[in-house]
């Protein structure tokens, strides 16, 4: 590979700026410089699909209407753990408008559960068992309630300490290998360690495994804290839910859907029906929300897709609310022991954590990393333990597992900050080594008023104030397998072409940013195109990968297209194309004032209708950290939350959270703020409103709805501000990075310190409810 | 949601001649043959939406004419007829005058887009919010099963509900406008199908769970709400309504508390204290009364009736948080007064 050097800026503006030089691609462009310096990129740029969104011009999979096209409906076991019998579907066939019912059956593969009855057995309620293909939803529905299932009932175990326990129901009888949608990156196990329904441990990740040695380091401690941290079950919600609308004629199998990985939904779907993935295209124009949990086509897409087959109609199937409590996700609890200690100084000698946590029937109920890595420990141990139960399966959740953990992590080590009568901030700046997180500590408690912050269970009066910190690190993820097309069309025009999916977060818009700033064109000239897996492959939105994959390959690709279009100029105005720029929508000469062209002018020199160029994303400039194969630093935040705590009634409200992050290079501001937002509101939401509610006799969740599922609305919201850290390290043409996942690690942390510094009494479970403060403040008899 | 025929009624008389049952009938014993009416619709399309109720034919009552109007008299007192909206109610004058705790309440219900369509009559005759009552998977004493999950001391999941009277049945009633029409001694027009009317205290509107399973109120088959009708306040008239939620922005009531009294200076001559999310319907605290009547209003005596409201309290296995939840509440509300 031929390479040249070039210069980078290094380090965070107003704090340590400086040069590094990197051997890059000879084919990536020059360096950009810091944001100041530049046009579009790092501007708050409205994004451009707002007016579609707000007036509700957007096609979201659920509106996908075709002709000929049939609804279907999804019946779901109302039981927890049987066998079926049998399936009586003669009612239902015979309805007026059915035209076809799919049974889930029986496919044994290698690996799975032998199972030896004719359909599958059910292991929690709101398991998938068949489908029904109808003129109208409504057909569809009442076809569904026709469906007779002959369940052959077995015992169950649905709370996560019965299922711990040795004489508990068994929720599988062998070893379960399949991971299920998503779950966390790193803390995974193969399931087939353990006993009863405790699979694991998981010990290592790619941080590596255990250090040091841990009755040493507590040996040398002056201080110890030993708690135990408990989080509840926590559903996605998405303001869509899931579903497909499946197309398949005889040349492709088109699939509408809901999803943040259109190329894992094509090659799921082009798996399971034998389809090379060239016949297989899915398409995701608009997406209402998938927080992790729509990664994969699930079991819906290939019911859709099976009932598009024996009807030869396309069929549209998304599913309810209920459907998306009981069976499409959630963020598994955990029970976390953990065990710090430290000495005298503040220096960390030694981290003990053991987990159990239950994605009901799936695997990744892990607490993450961040007890591993976010400080400077040698002395370091995890034991994450699986424990499978007989609900729903979990799937990744933004920053599966270091939610939970930072819940714990963060609040220990404010307590080890306490026994050592020092400040929490102060004391993180003693152990954390992240440059960072360490000027988000600054300009945050700047921002947030840190030193108002008195000592804890010092406020006065029945509503008492109180203020927490709390952090967290996410590691930079890329994914290789992104690539972009970039077209100049003759007469003007630009359009950028990828299979990577705009999960809501923006990414249309911060392609259309790169490709402006690099051709001096503005935002409202470029027109995006993806999410459609008949364009080259972009990566799924999750491990917050997305900005930090396809932004380079996008950048590479508008560069390439630009100096091919301007060799032509160069050639029409027999000079060097390096002699030539381009700024404000034309063409200019460096030098000479008297040579210049519009941008359309230079278009109409092609010779062909069009100039296209496909880049994909190259390896991190100055390479992966090994043996992980990870990008260089992380993505670390600092959130500051102010509480109010009623000490009569109990309850907690958030009055303010200032979220200190960074994510590289800065894209565009307004749409970081508002996903900075978004997941500080999941953040709030979980230390004190959602939880899943099951009951333990039925197996039912109680809860399943929008009206007792507690999500906060507008006056739950705290004040949020955001401090957003430049931080450029020359990794990539664009050096940006994602911040979804960082968004959401911290606050139910920061929350929980402050309620402690109002209060004085601490909590160590959440969700945080008027019922726990007040036997906290032992005010419940 | 099953198919049905739609009837919009013309007038009382045409809806009491189409009507065969209640809400209430039709889910204790589940006839699927049953015509029932509508006003908002909010209540009643969410038990078809969950699959409970299978209506044969749905009656509006909504455009019937005449039962739309709120109406204040110094000496009639207010009437306000049953098809008035929770959003009229909220922006009437003279009721945030004359009877603040019923503005109050009426503005901390439901949310600014539900309160524009339900309707005060369709308010208090709505059914409770126990999640397992809503449940088409369980079978609870209220719908003819045979036992009540939320009850179970391990397995109930009943932080929502009741602490008082909850010896049947342990759902908590769900208007919490309820609570401030009982506390202002509000009466009910009830008319039947032979034409006649009757008018019934806010008091023996509801129905405990110990007299019957099946009901929350005495409506029958062949009744409906006309209008609800206030007493005029005295000069000396004072009330104050507080609702406790888990979440502010639309939520149903954990603790709520009206309390209506006559003072006379400082002094409480007589008072009205009804606690709403207590019980299976709405509670008159007679305790709290007695214990705050000819007292100054100050916060030890409002403490005192606060305590003295909780003393018969027989917290389940989830919910002992109520208790103090209800003691700050009331003594909160009584002290709004002072």
């Amino acid at each position: 590979m031929d390479t040249r050097k070039e210069k980078f800026p290094y380090g965070i503006p107003g704090h340590n700026l400086s040069e590094v030089e990197r051997e890059i691609p000879v084919e990536e462009p020059p360096v950009w410089p810091i944001n100041d310096k530049l046009k579009v990129i790092g501007k708050r740029v409205t994004r451009i699909d707002a007016l579609e969104k707000v007036t509700g011009k957007a096609i979201y999979t659920s509106d996908i209407k075709l002709p000929g096209m049939l609804y279907a409906k999804i019946l779901r076991s109302n039981v927890p753990h049987a066998t079926i019998s049998s399936i009586d579907i003669s009612k239902a066939k015979s309805l007026p408008g059915v035209h076809a019912i799919h049974l889930i059956e029986n496919t044994p593969k290698e690996g799975e559960e032998n199972s030896t009855g004719k359909y599958p057995m059910v292991k929690y309620v709101g398991q998938p068992l068949a489908g029904v293909a109808a003129e109208s939803l409504e057909i569809a529905k009442e076809a569904v309630s026709l469906i007779k299932v002959n369940y052959e009932k077995k015992p169950f175990v649905i709370d996560l300490e019965a299922a711990m326990e040795l004489n508990a129901p068994i929720v599988f009888d062998a070893p379960i290998t399949k991971q299920q949608d998503g779950g966390d990156v790193g803390e995974t196990h193969d399931g087939s360690k353990g006993e009863g329904n405790v699979r694991g441990p998981s010990t290592s990740s790619f941080f590596g495994g255990p250090r040091g040695n841990l009755e040493e380091g507590f040996k040398e401690a002056d201080v110890v804290v030993e708690r135990t941290y408990r989080t509840q079950v926590h559903t996605h919600m998405p303001l869509e839910t899931h579903g497909v609308v499946v197309d398949w004629n005889a040349d492709v199998m088109t699939v509408y859907a809901s999803t943040q990985n259109t190329a894992a939904v094509r090659n799921e779907m082009a798996s399971v029906f034998n389809l090379p993935k060239s016949k297989v295209r899915v398409i995701c124009e608009f997406m209402g929300g998938g927080f992790g949990a729509k990664h994969s086509a699930g079991s819906f897409g290939p019911m859709a897709a099976n009932l598009a087959k024996k009807t030869g109609r396309p069929i549209w199937l998304m599913l309810d609310r209920q459907e998306e409590h009981l069976a499409e996700g959630n963020r598994p609890n955990s029970i976390q022991y953990l065990k710090i200690g430290a000495k005298k100084d503040g220096t960390l000698t030694g981290i003990q954590q053991r987990s159990h946590g239950t994605a009901g029937v799936g695997l990744g109920a892990g607490v993450g990393r961040i007890a591993q890595i976010l400080y400077t420990c040698p002395n370091f141990a995890t034991e994450q333990y699986d424990v499978l139960t007989n609900a729903g399966p979990g799937a990744a959740w933004r920053a599966p597992g270091n939610v939970q953990g930072a819940f714990g992590l963060e609040q220990a080590i404010d307590e080890i900050a306490e026994k050592l009568n020092l400040d929490p901030l102060s004391y993180r700046d003693h152990i954390d080594t992240s440059e960072v997180r360490k000027v988000e500590r600054q300009r945050g408690a700047e921002l947030f008023g840190w030193s108002r912050r008195k000592p804890a269970g010092s406020s006065k009066g029945i509503v008492k104030k109180g203020l927490g910190v709390g952090q967290s690190t996410w590691p930079r993820f890329v994914s290789l397998d992104s690539s972009v097309e970039i077209k100049i069309h003759k007469g003007g025009g630009v359009e950028i072409r990828s299979s990577v999916q705009d999960i809501g977060t923006g990414t249309k818009t911060i392609l259309a940013q790169v490709v402006a700033e690099e051709l001096g064109l503005q935002v409202k000239d470029i027109k995006v195109n993806i999410g459609d897996t008949f364009f080259p492959v972009g990566p799924g939105s999750g491990g917050s990968v997305v900005t930090g994959s396809i932004t380079p390959p996008t950048r590479n690709a508008a560069f390439e297209a630009k100096t091919a279009l301007l060799k032509l100029v160069a050639k029409k105005w027999e000079t060097d194309s390096s002699e030539l720029v381009m700024a404000d929508g034309q063409v200019n000469h460096k030098t000479n004032t008297d040579l210049k062209m519009s941008f359309k002018e230079a278009t109409k020199l092609m010779r062909t209708s069009q100039i296209s160029k496909i880049a994909s994303r190259s390896d991190d400039y100055g390479g992966f950290q090994q043996p992980w194969g990870l990008a260089y630093g992380d993505l670390g935040s600092v959130q500051f939350a102010e509480v109010s705590v009623n000490t009569d009634t109990g309850f907690v409200k958030v009055d303010r959270v200032v979220a200190a992050h960074s994510c590289g290079r800065p894209l565009n501001i307004g749409q970081l703020e508002s996903q900075i937002n978004g997941g500080v509101i999941q953040g709030v939401s979980y230390a004190l409103y959602e939880n899943r509610v099951m009951d333990n006799s039925t197996g039912h969740m109680m809860n399943a709805n929008v009206d007792q599922y507690k999500v906060p609305f507008s006056m739950e919201i705290p004040e949020i501000e955001t401090v957003i850290v430049e931080e450029y390290s020359g990794r990539s043409s664009t050096d940006a990075y994602g911040i979804g996942e960082p968004a959401n690690i911290a606050t139910a942390a920061a929350i929980a310190n402050a309620v402690y510094n109002a209060i004085g009494v601490r909590l160590y479970e959440i969700p945080i409810t008027p019922s726990s403060i007040l036997k906290a403040l032992s005010k419940v008899s | 949601m099953n198919k049905f025929s739609w009837y919009e009624a013309k007038s009382v008389e045409d809806a009491l001649e189409q009507v065969n049952s209640t809400l209430s009938d039709e889910l204790y014993e589940p006839t699927q043959k049953a015509s029932v009416f509508k006003s908002g619709g909010i209540d009643v399309f969410d038990w078809v939406k969950e699959g409970l109720l299978k209506p044969q034919k749905i009656i509006n009552i909504r455009n019937i004419p005449g039962l739309d109007q709120i109406s204040y008299d110094r000496k009639e007192g207010l009437h306000i007829g049953s098809n008035v909206t929770l959003a009229e109610i909220a922006s009437n004058p003279e009721i945030k005058s004359q009877y603040l705790a019923l503005h109050q309440a009426v503005n901390h219900a439901a949310t600014p887009q539900l309160r524009n369509v339900s309707t005060l009559g369709g308010n208090i005759a709505q059914r409770n919010r126990c999640w397992y009552f809503r449940s088409a998977d369980h079978d609870c004493f209220r719908k003819g099963g045979d036992r009540c999950f939320a009850r179970h001391s391990e397995t109930g999941e009943n932080e929502n509900h009741a602490i008082l009277d909850n010896g049947t049945c342990v759902s908590v009633h769900a208007s919490s406008i309820a609570t401030a029409l009982m506390a202002f001694n509000a009466s009910v027009v009830i008319a039947n199908a032979e034409g006649k009317q009757k008018t019934v205290q806010m008091d023996d509107f509801f129905v405990s769970a110990g007299e019957d399973i099946a009901m929350e109120n005495i409506l029958q088959a062949k009744e409906i709400i006309t209008e609800i009708i206030l007493p005029p306040p005295s000069k000396n008239t004072k009330s104050a309504y507080i609702k406790q939620v888990a979440r502010e922005s639309y939520d149903w009531s954990l603790a709520d508390v009206a309390v209506v009294m006559e003072v006379s200076g400082n002094t409480c001559k007589s008072a009205s204290i009804v606690l709403g999310a207590a019980a299976p319907v709405p509670y008159r605290s007679v305790e709290a009364q007695q214990a705050i009547e000819s007292k100054t209003i100050n916060s030890d005596n409002a403490t005192a009736a606060a305590k003295a409201a909780m003393t018969k309290a027989r917290p389940l296995s989830k919910n002992d948080y109520k208790v103090p939840l209800f003691v700050s509440t009331i003594k909160q509300t009584i002290l709004e007064i002072a």
